[in-house]
């Protein structure tokens, strides 16, 4: 078990408010960054190899580096809360039990990039994280910490997957359909509002006060050779302690299941999605994997957002791919061509196999249609869609080809 | 030659609009306004108050909402179309909306959702004769550790049997 860090507040029944955060030493590592300046902010973040946790695992501190030098216009800071990948709920469990952590690495971030305005862009949802996190800024506002140099504007979207991709997200943020914007330029040069533009994650603006109070060498010590720190991993479907878990990003597939205890259902393994619904799935003997960005991704997958599912032996796997086609059709926004008609034809050719009437040529024809539409499209949402299109099928062939009619 | 006065007078200005914001509200408008660089920033927190207001959002509401930004209608409309919280219809006094994603889909969402339908006598996208309840099937909630699930207005509604689901569904008045 990893030491605690991003949790450590989680069973603290105040946490959430700022007395009980500051309890817990809440606030210290700002005190101690409002005395660095901001260069040494971003380099502290560089050396911890601290590394996006909201699916594309970008290194933050790198990402942050790109603001353009000189520039004395505004520049935003928008985190974001629009937590929607299928299998992930940690960043549910950071803005109920730990708001003002978030609140925290904002304002620390904010100076690293010189930014005096962030937005939280909360999936609409969430009502009661978007309560929780707003009673605690109007804390932070009243205590002093926000309104002096740093302001929080809390914004609730309004159902879209799609605004979770940074771009999305930042048209949404401008009052329009959350369409996905072509890059270059990125957010850093061109975001929100035209102006320069820093999108992170909750649970990676969350790490922020820990390493600072404790240092990079410290928090690059916890991870992998190339990813620092701890994470949180989601873990659903057929576990017997389905949970968030706080571990290393060094910790293996086959550690972190034991971890949620084990296998339930048959008690046999079939597969694990490692990183969100668009992670290609696992089949059950490649789970010796350290579940890091490279580990992950040297396994032919990908870390994502770290949602964990777990088949058991009995999951019909053209079932669950049925199902997460459909939820692709459904958030398709529309934009891309190859996007929007293969996601929609891929689903009923799915639907049509679960129901027995698949046709001999459809199996192939979704890998096709999969493949040629890879790298095609604005956005990730696409290249996301075909993982689990092309490795449902291609890990578990027999399977589906059981259900075409001959 | 089309006289320019006939297009106008498809709908009278001088009539009050049936929907409209109290001043307390065109306040809070304004607020909400007033936090973005750019007023439009604030088209979703405003277009969430129309609908608390106004109970869904209908054409004339979202023709309303763009003269508060000097927007046009179609990109209200193609704004509010866009986004699955945004009801074009009026909806029940409760609405319930079943995850039907995978990790709840293995913890059997399908069985849930049956078993609603037919106690309701509605399908998806429908509402009660008496107006009650709106029921949907929806994408992950990201509350996959406790599947499966619902929400039901603002509440996250956790671990569901169909047991639980008949005592939470005669809760709702």
């Amino acid at each position: 078990m990893s030491e605690k860090v991003l949790t450590r507040n989680f069973d603290v029944a105040d946490a959430h408010t700022l007395a009980g955060y500051r309890k817990t030493g809440g606030y210290t590592a700002l005190a101690k960054a409002a005395a660095m300046e901001p260069a040494a902010i971003l380099e502290e973040v560089k050396q911890s190899n601290l590394r996006g946790l909201g699916g594309a695992g970008f290194p933050t501190g790198m990402k942050w580096s790109f603001i353009p030098k000189g520039h004395t216009g505004p520049v935003y800071l928008v985190i974001n809360a629009d937590e929607g990948e299928p299998g992930t709920f940690k960043d549910r469990y950071l803005l109920e039990r730990d708001p003002h952590a978030l609140i925290e690495g904002m304002i620390i971030a904010a100076r690293a990039i010189r930014s005096a305005k962030g937005f939280v862009y909360i999936r609409g949802e969430y009502v009661e994280p978007w309560r929780r996190f707003s009673a605690a800024v109007r804390e932070a506002y009243d205590a002093g910490l926000l309104g002096t140099g740093f302001d929080i504007v809390v914004h609730r979207g309004a159902g879209a997957y799609i605004c979770g991709e940074e771009t999305g997200l930042i048209s949404s943020l401008e009052g329009k359909k959350g369409w996905p914007k072509v890059k270059p330029p990125f957010p850093a040069i061109k975001g929100a509002f035209g102006a320069p533009t820093i999108v992170n994650n909750v649970e990676t603006i969350c790490q922020v006060p820990h390493i600072i109070n404790r240092g990079a060498a410290w928090f690059a010590g916890l991870g992998s050779k190339t990813q620092g720190g701890t994470r949180l991993y989601s873990v659903s479907g057929r576990v017997n302690r389905p949970g968030v878990y706080e571990e290393s990003c060094a910790i293996t597939l086959r550690q972190l299941i034991e971890r949620a205890g084990g296998v339930s259902g048959s008690g046999v393994l079939k597969g694990v999605v490692p990183g969100g619904s668009s992670a290609p799935i696992l089949a059950a003997h490649e789970i010796d994997v350290t579940m890091d960005v490279d580990g992950l991704r040297s396994a032919g997958t990908m870390a994502g957002s770290a949602g964990v599912i777990v088949f058991d032996e009995t999951v019909s796997v053209p079932e669950a791919l049925m199902v997460v086609a459909r939820f692709y059709a459904h958030e398709s926004c529309g934009q891309c061509t190859p996007c929007r008609e293969s996601t929609g034809w891929i689903y009923k050719m799915c639907h049509r196999l679960v129901e027995g009437k698949g046709r001999k040529d459809d199996l192939d024809t979704i890998l096709d249609v999969a493949k040629r539409g890879a790298g095609t499209t604005i956005c990730a949402f696409y290249d996301g869609a075909i993982g689990p299109y092309i490795s449902y099928i291609e890990k578990f062939r027999a399977e589906f080809e059981a259900l075409v009619q001959p | 030659m089309t006289n320019p006065s006939n297009q106008v007078a498809i709908r009278n200005d001088s009539r009050p609009p049936a929907v409209v914001f109290s001043p307390t509200e065109l306040e809070e408008v304004r607020r909400l306004q007033g936090l973005y660089p750019d007023k439009r920033g604030a088209l979703l927190p405003v277009l969430h108050m129309a609908q608390e207001t106004f109970g869904h959002i209908s054409l004339e509401t979202e023709q309303y909402v763009a003269t508060l930004f000097d927007l046009s209608p179609a990109h209200v409309h193609e704004v509010v179309t866009f986004y699955t919280l945004y009801f074009q219809q009026p909806k029940g006094r409760h609405v319930v909306a079943v995850c039907h994603n995978l990790s709840c889909h293995l913890a059997g969402a399908p069985l849930i959702l049956s078993h609603i339908k037919e106690r309701l006598g509605i399908g998806v996208g429908e509402t009660t004769d008496d107006g009650r309840i709106t029921l949907q099937a929806v994408e992950c909630l990201c509350a996959c550790e406790a599947a499966p699930m619902m929400q039901v207005d603002d509440r996250y509604e956790l671990n569901l049997t169909p047991d639980k689901v008949d005592r939470i569904l005669e809760g709702l008045r």
